[in-house]
């Protein structure tokens, strides 16, 4: 009974007093809303598009070396410059993007699901089962995601299955919480009262009522998850216990660039940071938006 | 102010370092069967290269001198029993005692942390209450979005940065390393000099999220009773600020600095390897490059107790600064 109890306790945290009292009201809050939406929208679409059309469509081979061009500023030839090999950046952080993309979208999938089936479970049995699997979800977040990640992966690398494996295991713990405490107060709702006094079986519930109530907050939170484990998977390259160097990622890039950074060359440094903040200032923005949709009360703030 | 609730928060850590036992026990139990599921091979990597030549019964005879013949369960175990003696097993990589790694690297780690992080809490909280002050301004709308970007850059990539512009253009500040290279005593100068640019940029990747928060928490404060009762009373501008908006604003704020251990260590693993600062984060990339288990297995229980220890502190804090919690009922 603790649990629903600290439930309610945040959501009345969330109460008039609390509320959007002192930031921007009516049509100027409106206006800086949908700028915010559609800016962020346009960015993840374009970078969906670069991503998916940008291999199929430009006949150009981003391991083309070219060893006269090397290390070439940028230019109008070559809008990012090019790297120690000659090769186009531009069309490198295409393709990197594309592998960090990928792992991103995969991990933050696997993190959902397992997050989703812990916390709906632990919801839905409550009592020792409940405490058990949460003892359990705060053991594992007492290591550090990076850490636990680095330890996964050097035991099982090299190669992309040990990365998506190892950023999927440590980022199940906040979906598991979200989804446990929404199952917890959707149980105390009446329609579910209705229904087990209607006489359906557990399983009806839980598929046909509770499930579609967690499913917004499920999804968010794997929305917001995808940037999240872009930026583990990059930091676990750039640790040079990534990916293979043959499949650039984000984070291989700037690890590959490291000696170029300190002969004095920026740019092979400088744009594949880039392709990782964007992205992810997009998804959130767009996170923000929804965030405000299904839970208008709730602080849109700080959840990146 | 009063006296501290010694008994209370005595009371509370006893029954904290209790709690942790078990999630050590857990964690560590983990980390062994992960490494037993784990395809790598401790003898051969033991033997290197003279492993490709040896026979089997060498092999078996090496593998059973190492004790890895054995299931995990009874390694875990042998471990555990050794490492409270303070046997943590021997380091391949750095060919010394596990201990005596932690030992030598752990006060430079805690030195780069315990800077960056102050750093990080107070321009936090000067940029927060001046972000507050006046929601959608200039310097709200700057701070706020410089703050967003800086959350979302990953951090090796700002300290590549740093050290491009601030060690190869400007030349101020070393690249890395704690001392000058060729000079082999440790002076405070030198630390100091070559500790900037880590704990900056460290500082840097912790200081949006501390940013945010108290600009939220002073924002919120400034819109309760309490505030407009100051203002009505005709309190100076400063004192409602500081004395009543701040106040209650970084209340929560501070809890949560207990909690932003696991954010640090990451930090630290990162900006330590960029900077070769010799400290656990970096010798914990260098454990995992090379498969060196002891080391490895020695820091994870390590930072788990660190993050443990953050835990607790965020409570005593809470404890200490919100008299409408009570310390025994945590």
């Amino acid at each position: 009974m603790a649990d629903t109890t600290a439930v309610t306790k945040t959501k009345t945290k969330t109460g008039p007093g609390a509320g959007p009292a002192w930031r921007a009201h009516g049509a100027a809050r409106r206006s800086t809303h949908t700028l915010r939406l559609r800016i962020s929208a346009t960015l993840v679409a374009v970078t969906v598009l670069a991503v998916l059309l940008v291999p199929p469509l430009v006949r150009l081979d981003q391991q083309a070396v070219d060893l006269a061009a090397k290390l070439l500023p940028p230019s109008w030839s070559h809008p990012f410059g090019t790297d120690d090999v000659g090769r186009d950046l531009l069309l490198r952080c295409v393709y990197g993007l594309r592998v960090s993309l990928l792992v991103g979208v995969v991990a933050a999938l696997a993190a959902t699901v397992i997050g989703t089936a812990v916390g709906a479970t632990a919801g839905a049995l409550g009592g020792r089962a409940d405490r058990v699997v949460m003892r359990l979800v705060d053991t594992f977040s007492s290591v550090p995601h990076l850490l636990l990640g680095v330890f996964i992966v050097a035991m099982f690398r090299p190669g992309v299955w040990p990365v998506v494996v190892s950023v999927g295991l440590t980022h199940w713990l906040s979906t598991a919480r979200i989804v446990r405490a929404e199952v917890l107060s959707l149980r105390s709702r009446p329609h579910i009262d209705a229904a087990v006094s209607g006489g359906a079986s557990r399983w009806r519930v839980g598929v046909r009522h509770l499930l579609p109530g967690v499913l917004p907050q499920a999804g968010l939170a794997a929305v917001l998850m995808v940037p999240h484990a872009m930026w583990h998977e990059s930091a676990l390259s750039f640790l040079g216990l990534g990916l293979p160097t043959h499949t650039a990622s984000l984070g291989t890039l700037i690890q590959g660039a490291r000696g170029s950074l300190l002969a004095g060359q920026w740019w092979p440094t400088l744009f594949p940071g880039l392709f990782l903040i964007i992205p992810t200032l997009a998804v959130a923005g767009l996170a923000g938006v929804w965030r405000e949709r299904i839970n208008p009360r709730r602080r849109s703030e700080l959840t990146l | 102010m009063t006296a501290l609730p010694w008994r209370e928060m005595t009371r509370l850590t006893a029954r904290r370092a209790l709690s942790a036992v078990p999630v050590l026990l857990v964690v560590t139990f983990g980390v062994f069967a992960v490494a037993a599921a784990s395809p790598f091979d401790p003898v051969k990597a033991y033997a290197g290269t003279a492993a490709l030549g040896a026979d089997q019964e060498t092999l078996d005879r090496l593998r059973e001198n190492l004790g890895v013949d054995r299931p995990f369960t009874a390694r875990w175990w042998d471990w555990l029993t050794s490492a409270l003696g303070g046997d943590l097993g021997r380091s391949t990589v750095m060919r010394q005692p596990v201990a005596e790694v932690i030992g030598e690297r752990l006060v430079w780690s805690a030195l780069l942390c315990a800077v960056a992080f102050a750093v990080a809490v107070l321009l936090g909280t000067v940029l927060g209450v001046l972000a507050a002050r006046r929601p959608g301004s200039l310097l709200d709308r700057t701070v706020t979005s410089l703050a967003y970007a800086l959350e979302a850059a990953p951090v090796f990539w700002i300290a590549l940065l740093a050290v491009w512009l601030f060690a190869l253009e400007l030349d101020v500040l070393p690249a890395g390393g704690l001392t000058d290279t060729g000079s082999d005593r440790v002076t405070f100068g030198q630390v100091a000099g070559h500790l900037v640019l880590p704990a900056g940029v460290l500082a840097v990747s912790q200081l949006p999220w501390f940013t945010l928060y108290v600009r939220q928490g002073v924002g919120d404060a400034l819109a309760e009773d309490p505030v407009r009762g100051a203002r009505a009373r005709g309190l100076s501008e400063r004192s409602v600020l500081l004395g009543h908006a701040l106040r209650s604003g970084l209340l929560p704020v501070l809890t949560l600095i207990g909690s932003r251990v696991p954010e640090l260590i990451t930090g630290a693993l990162l900006v330590e390897t960029v900077f070769s600062w010799p400290g656990i984060a970096a010798a914990t990339v260098e454990a995992a490059t090379s498969v060196d288990f002891p080391l490895l297995a020695a820091l994870t229980t390590l930072a788990t107790a660190a993050v443990l220890a953050g835990n607790l502190l965020a409570d005593l804090l809470y404890g200490l600064i919100d008299p409408r919690v009570k310390l025994n009922e945590m």
